[in-house]
C-alpha cells in the first residue's frame, strides 16, 4: 500500500454544553467524535455511514480544521494539521475541499455563479488576470455540465441539481487533493443523484482526488467507496472494505444497518430476516458505558457493558469493535 | 436567410452569450417599484432634497437677508419676492425653510453614515468574530446606551464648544449602537450558514469573509434601518436645536423654525406650519419608503 495521504490518529472533537443553572450551569462534554483513527490514500474513497448525530459531519469538519480537534492529531502528508498556525492552514487549504449538503445554502445568495465558483481562486491564485479566471470558470461549469452562459445567473435561479454542480465545481476548481463531501447527494432528488456521484467519481478519477463521502445512504455508499467505515455516537464501530461491510459485516450494528437496506424486489424484501435496532439513538451527552452500542444490541452481554471494545482484525484490513465479532 | 424562421440565429447568439440573472437586489427594486406608497415617497423626497440644495440659489432672498420694510409680510407677495411672506424678523420664509431643510437633511445624511459606518463594523465584527471581542464590544455598546443623551451633548459642548461637526458627531454617536445590535444579530445567524463555512474551506480570511459574505447579506436589513434612522435623526436635531445645543441664528434648520414658529403661534401661524409641513412630508416619505423596503427586501417574501 502507498503511504496514506491523511493519517487521523484518536481524533476527539469535543463540545462544551451547558447543563442547568442560570449563572453557574456546569459544562458537559457532548462526545461528537471521540477516538477515531484511519488512513487514507491517495484517489481513495472512504464511505463514512451512520445514522444522525453519530459524528460523521464532525469528523468531516474536524478533517479539514474547520472545527477544532479536541484531541489527536490529523496529519496531512505527515504533518499535523491541528498544529499549524493560520498562515500554514491556510496554504494547505487549498488542497483540501468540502461539498456540502444542502446544495442552495452552501451558495452565498448574493453572489453569481460565476463569482462563487472563482472564490477559491481569487483566494489562492492572486496572481491571475480577471480574464484567465473568467476562463477557468467556463471551463469548469463546462465540465460540471452547467452552460457557461449561466455564470451571472444567482443561486436562487438555480435548481437544487444545478446547485451542487455549482458547489462540485467550486471544490474543484483548485485541483484538490482531498474532498470531503458531506451528503452530497441527500438533499437532491433521486433522478439526479446518480448524475451528481458520477460527476463526483468523474472528477476523482480525473484528478486522483482522495475523497471522505459522508451519507447515510448505504446504497451510494456502496456505489462509490472503497472502504466503509461505520459510526456510532462518534466511535467506529467497523471498518472494511467496501465488499467486506456489505458481504460479511461483523458488527450487529452493520448488520442490522446492511438489512435495513430495501432490495427493489418485493419477494426478497419480505423473504429478509430482520434484525431490528431498539429503542432511539442514546443521547450523547450520557452515553453507555463500555461499548456504546450495548443498550440497542440484540446480543450484548455483561461484559459489554464492563469494557470498551478495542478494534480487533477480523480479516485483512477489517477492524471490528465489539467483543462477540466472532460469534 | 428565407425569413421563415428570423429568430433562430438570434436565439443561439443568446445561448452563447453570457445570459444575465437577476439578483436578489434587482427582484428587490422591482418589488419596491411596484409599491405605489413608496415610489411616491421617493419622488417627494428626492423632489423636496432637490429643492433644499438648489432652491437657495434661486430665490431672491438669502435666509438671513432681513427686509426691513417687509417684516411678517403675508403670502404670497410676488412683486416683492417673499412667495411664502417673511418671518417678524422680515427674513423669507421660503428660503429660511429651504435653508432649514438642508441643513435638516444634512445632518440626517452624515449623521446616519457615521451610525451606518460605526455600527456595521462593530455588529459585523462583534457578531461574525464572536467570543471575547463580541463580549466587550456589546458590553460598551451596553455602557453607552445608558448615558443619556442630552448629558452626552452637554459634555460635548462644554468639551469642544458649540461646533456644527459636534451635531452630527452627538447624533452619529448615539444612533450607531441599535445598528450595531441590528447588524450582530443579524451576522450571528449568517454566520453558522454553511456558505460562510464553504468560504472559510475555500481559504478566505476572516476580514475577507465579513466583507465579500457577511456585509451583502446584512445590506438589506441595514438599508430598511437606514431609512428609518434618517428621520430619527432628523428629530433628534430638531430636539437638541429647541433646547437650544444645535444649530445657532442666522442659521437655522426645520426644527429651529418650528421652534420659532411655535412662538408666535397665535401671531402668525404660517411661521409655525410651514416648516412642519416640509418636515412631516420628508418624515412621512422616508417612513413609507422604508416600510417598502422592508416588503421589497423580506427574504420571507421570496
Amino acid at each position: 500500500m502507498t503511504s496514506p495521504l491523511l493519517q487521523v490518529r484518536d481524533l476527539k472533537v469535543h463540545f462544551q454544553v451547558r447543563a442547568g443553572g442560570i449563572f453557574f450551569g456546569t459544562y458537559l462534554p457532548l462526545k461528537a467524535v471521540d477516538g477515531l483513527s484511519f488512513d487514507l490514500s491517495a484517489g481513495e474513497t472512504l464511505g463514512i455511514v451512520g445514522e444522525s448525530g453519530c459524528g460523521k459531519s464532525t469528523l468531516g469538519r474536524a478533517i479539514l480544521q474547520l472545527l477544532p480537534a479536541t484531541s489527536g492529531t490529523v496529519a496531512w502528508l505527515g504533518k499535523d494539521l491541528t498544529a499549524l498556525d493560520r498562515a500554514e492552514l491556510k496554504a494547505h487549504r487549498r488542497h483540501m475541499q468540502i461539498v456540502f449538503q444542502d446544495p442552495l445554502a452552501s451558495l452565498d445568495p448574493r453572489m453569481t455563479a460565476g463569482d462563487i465558483i472563482a472564490e477559491p481562486l481569487r483566494n489562492f491564485e492572486t496572481g491571475l488576470s480577471s480574464a484567465a479566471i473568467k476562463a477557468k470558470v467556463r471551463e469548469m461549469m463546462e465540465q460540471v455540465g452547467l452552460l457557461p452562459s449561466m455564470v451571472n445567473r444567482y443561486p436562487h435561479e438555480f435548481s437544487g441539481g444545478q446547485c451542487q454542480r455549482i458547489g462540485i465545481a467550486r471544490a474543484m476548481i483548485l485541483k484538490p487533493k482531498l474532498v470531503v463531501c458531506d451528503e452530497p447527494v441527500s438533499a437532491l432528488d433521486v433522478s439526479i443523484r446518480a448524475q451528481v456521484i458520477n460527476l463526483l467519481m468523474d472528477f476523482q478519477r480525473a484528478l486522483n482526488i482522495s475523497m471522505l463521502f459522508i451519507s447515510h445512504d448505504l446504497s451510494v455508499v456502496r456505489h462509490i467507496s472503497r472502504r466503509v467505515m461505520v459510526l456510532y455516537l462518534g466511535r467506529v464501530m467497523e471498518l472494511a472494505d467496501r465488499d467486506a461491510i456489505y458481504g460479511k459485516p461483523r458488527h450487529p450494528y452493520t448488520q442490522a444497518l446492511i438489512l435495513a437496506v430495501p432490495i427493489p424486489d418485493p419477494d426478497k424484501e419480505r423473504a429478509k430476516p430482520r434484525v431490528l435496532v431498539a429503542g432511539d439513538l442514546p443521547s450523547p451527552l450520557d452515553p453507555p458505558s463500555g461499548c456504546v452500542f450495548r443498550t440497542r444490541c440484540p446480543r450484548a452481554t455483561e461484559i459489554c457493558a464492563r469494557a470498551v471494545p478495542v478494534l480487533e482484525s477480523a480479516g485483512v484490513g477489517h477492524e471490528v469493535a465489539c467483543h462477540h465479532w466472532r460469534d | 436567410m428565407n425569413g421563415i424562421n428570423p429568430s433562430a440565429p438570434a436565439a443561439a447568439a443568446e445561448i452563447a452569450a453570457e445570459l444575465s440573472g437577476r439578483s436578489l437586489w434587482q427582484d428587490a427594486w422591482r418589488r419596491l417599484l411596484a409599491n405605489r406608497a413608496a415610489v411616491a415617497g421617493m419622488i417627494i423626497l428626492s423632489a423636496i432634497a432637490l429643492a433644499s440644495v438648489i432652491g437657495p440659489f434661486l430665490l431672491p432672498w438669502s435666509y438671513d437677508a432681513i427686509d426691513w420694510e417687509h417684516i411678517e409680510a403675508l403670502p404670497p407677495e410676488f412683486a416683492t419676492g417673499h412667495y411664502l411672506g417673511t418671518d417678524s424678523l422680515g427674513r423669507d420664509l421660503l428660503a429660511r425653510t429651504l435653508f432649514g431643510g438642508r441643513i435638516s437633511l444634512m445632518v440626517g445624511l452624515l449623521a446616519t453614515t457615521a451610525a451606518l459606518l460605526i455600527g456595521v463594523t462593530v455588529g459585523a465584527v462583534a457578531g461574525f468574530v464572536g467570543g471575547r471581542t463580541d463580549q466587550l464590544l456589546m458590553r460598551f455598546v451596553d455602557l453607552m446606551y445608558s448615558v443619556p443623551l442630552t448629558f452626552f451633548v452637554i459634555i460635548l459642548m462644554v468639551v469642544f464648544g458649540r461646533n456644527f461637526a459636534l451635531m452630527f458627531l452627538a447624533i452619529g454617536a448615539v444612533e450607531w449602537l441599535t445598528m450595531a445590535r441590528i447588524v450582530r444579530g443579524q451576522t450571528l445567524t449568517l454566520r453558522n450558514k454553511e456558505f460562510i463555512e464553504a468560504a472559510r474551506a475555500s481559504g478566505g480570511s476572516t476580514a475577507n469573509i465579513i466583507v465579500r459574505h457577511i456585509l451583502p447579506n446584512v445590506l438589506g436589513v441595514v438599508m430598511i434601518y437606514v431609512t428609518l434612522t434618517i428621520p430619527q435623526v432628523i428629530l433628534l436635531e430638531s430636539f437638541l436645536s429647541f433646547l437650544g445645543l444645535g444649530i445657532q441664528e442666522p442659521m437655522t434648520s426645520w426644527g429651529m423654525l418650528i421652534n420659532d414658529g411655535a412662538a408666535e403661534l397665535e401671531i402668525n401661524p404660517r411661521t409655525l406650519i410651514i416648516p412642519a409641513a416640509f418636515m412631516t412630508t420628508t418624515l412621512f416619505c422616508l417612513n413609507f419608503l422604508g416600510d417598502g423596503l422592508r416588503d421589497a427586501l423580506d427574504p420571507k417574501d421570496r
